[in-house]
């Protein structure tokens, strides 16, 4: 019995990711999630699979300017669904994704993308008028490299 | 014939949260259900950057009020690998009782919320009335009914002594005997046979390929559970997966009606061997390294992603949570389904949109 502990982290590279995520589906392994780390020059990804409670990750790590990383959703469908989250919150681009939002899964007020590399810009608050309270700085996101698309037709079938 | 598409939430008498599904019907039938969520993203894990890991635990807690306390324990057993700290023996099993505790007021509270949705007012508010006296354990114990505030680096902060043990022992005698009669309606009564057998079926295959969790998928015949990864007092107690082979909506009730008295199999256990001696050890200095604690929520397999770097804040805090694991299921088995089925099938996969908009 694996005592949770047991894990595992294995570097690869765009190149050899599909096959890896193929060979660890031909195994049985389940996709248990997909996350990102923004550092300071790169976004690491992290693909976790489970297999008799063994838990197996794949590390791949991107250039943070223009990070792109090819969808598993052709191996896992399921993926769909942390790529695109990718997408919203880190401003990742995956492509080929078998579901793809266009920034449509995180209805968040802020619009994609929501987390940007760029850091929001704070203006300076306008100097208030006499006799009224100072108000709040203002801040606006920085602006997208990728406007929100409207939702295309879905495919959902396995 | 023409294609309709129907707005279901985020606002919707059978959703107590917010998630958005854009359903595309031909006629009465669902062709494509297209999901939306992030109406109430709160981005705790980008406040990993302002809060330091101790007291970070209390927003791990506050992800979701329901499986609040499993979301402490499991950041905490994320930092504690990291950290290599030896948590006492007793805080381990206090950990697994109140952490039983909460799966029992979790599947109480869905099977109030199945009962409402199916129309049967009575049996919601019976499964409500039993988790009332759930909550009154956890009060008695905790101090708190939604936000325990109990689990900590190092341990717990709270004791239960020998009579407040006996006292939940014989609570839990009453809260058994209710439960054993509610699920005798939910496993027996011909209108919830009728309402769910079916309805929304997951082949195993289906539900493995879909990274499903829980009893999701333990409904749909995969024997997984979290709790045999024997973190916590799970190492020492017998928790067998509770498994249905049919995979449908009524196999989903039947999973969760007998995790109930599980649960309550599992505290009487813990109780019966917790060990004496300290609830907690001091814990000084800072993390560096990475780990991911998985445990077994309510709904499910949970996942914690901590990553540190020897400062007081943490690189990275990632959570998947059972819900949005379960998502691509609730997807797939929506194709197809009749318009009247849609409320059930949400439903059934226990969803908890705080968890998922963590």
């Amino acid at each position: 019995m694996s005592t949770g502990t047991d894990q595992t982290f294995e570097t690869v590279t765009i190149a050899t990711l599909l096959d890896k995520v193929g060979a660890m589906r031909k195994e049985g392994y389940r996709l248990v999630q997909i996350g990102a780390t923004r550092l300071p020059e790169q976004v690491e990804l992290t693909y976790s699979f489970d297999l008799d409670n063994r838990l197996a990750n794949l590390r791949l790590q991107l250039p943070a300017a223009e990070a792109r990383v090819p969808s598993i959703s052709s191996i896992y469908w399921c993926a769909f669904l942390y790529e695109n989250e990718l997408h919203d919150l880190f401003n990742l681009q995956v492509d080929g994704m078998a579901v793809d939002f266009h920034g449509h899964l995180y209805e968040t007020a802020v619009k994609f993308p929501f987390g940007s590399t760029k850091a929001p810009v704070a203006k300076p608050a306008p100097a208030p008028a006499a006799g009224q309270p100072a108000s709040k700085a203002t801040v606006e996101p920085a602006a997208s490299s990728n406007p929100a698309q409207p939702v295309s037709t879905l495919d959902f079938r396995l | 014939m023409a294609r309709t598409i129907i707005p279901f939430g985020p606002q919707h008498p059978v959703l107590p949260e917010p998630i958005h599904l854009d359903l595309v019907v031909e006629d009465e039938k669902v062709i494509e259900a297209r999901p939306s969520i992030g109406f109430i993203h709160r981005g705790l894990e980008k406040l990993v950057e302002k809060k330091d890991y101790v007291e970070f635990v209390y927003v791990a807690e506050r992800i979701c009020g329901i499986c609040s306390f499993i979301h402490g324990q499991t950041y905490c057993q994320a930092v504690e690998a990291i950290m290599n700290v030896s948590v006492p023996p007793r805080a381990l099993y206090l950990r697994t009782i109140w952490g039983e505790l909460s799966r029992l007021h979790s599947h109480l509270l869905w099977l109030g919320l199945m009962a409402d949705a199916m129309g049967f007012e009575s049996l919601f508010m019976h499964s409500w009335r039993v988790r009332e006296r759930v909550l009154n354990i956890i009060e008695a114990t905790t101090g708190g009914r939604v936000i325990f505030g109990s689990c900590k680096i190092g341990g717990v902060r709270r004791d239960i002594d020998a009579d407040g043990f006996q006292n939940m022992l014989a609570e839990l005698t009453q809260i058994e005997r209710d439960i054993r009669e509610i699920t005798k309606v939910f496993i027996h009564d011909n209108s919830v046979k009728a309402r769910l057998g079916g309805v929304g079926v997951l082949s195993r295959q289906d539900a493995y390929d879909l990274g499903c969790v829980g009893p999701t998928l333990r409904a749909s015949g995969v024997a997984q559970d979290m709790r045999q990864l024997g973190y916590a007092a799970f190492k020492d107690l017998q928790v067998e997966p509770i498994t249905r082979p049919e995979g449908d909506s009524y196999a989903r009730c039947s999973v969760r009606c007998e995790e109930l008295l599980q649960s309550i199999d599992l505290i009487r256990q813990a109780i019966s061997k917790i060990p004496a001696g300290e609830i907690a050890v001091k814990v000084a200095g800072n993390p560096n390294g990475e780990f991911i604690a998985r445990t077994e929520q309510p709904r499910g397999e949970v996942a914690y992603c901590v990553k540190a770097n020897g400062t007081k804040n943490l690189q990275r805090f990632r959570v998947r949570t059972p819900t949005f694991a379960n998502l691509p299921a609730l997807v797939k088995m929506l194709q197809g389904c009749e318009l009247a089925d849609v409320p059930v099938l949400v439903l059934t996969i226990d969803p908890c949109i705080s968890c998922t908009e963590r």
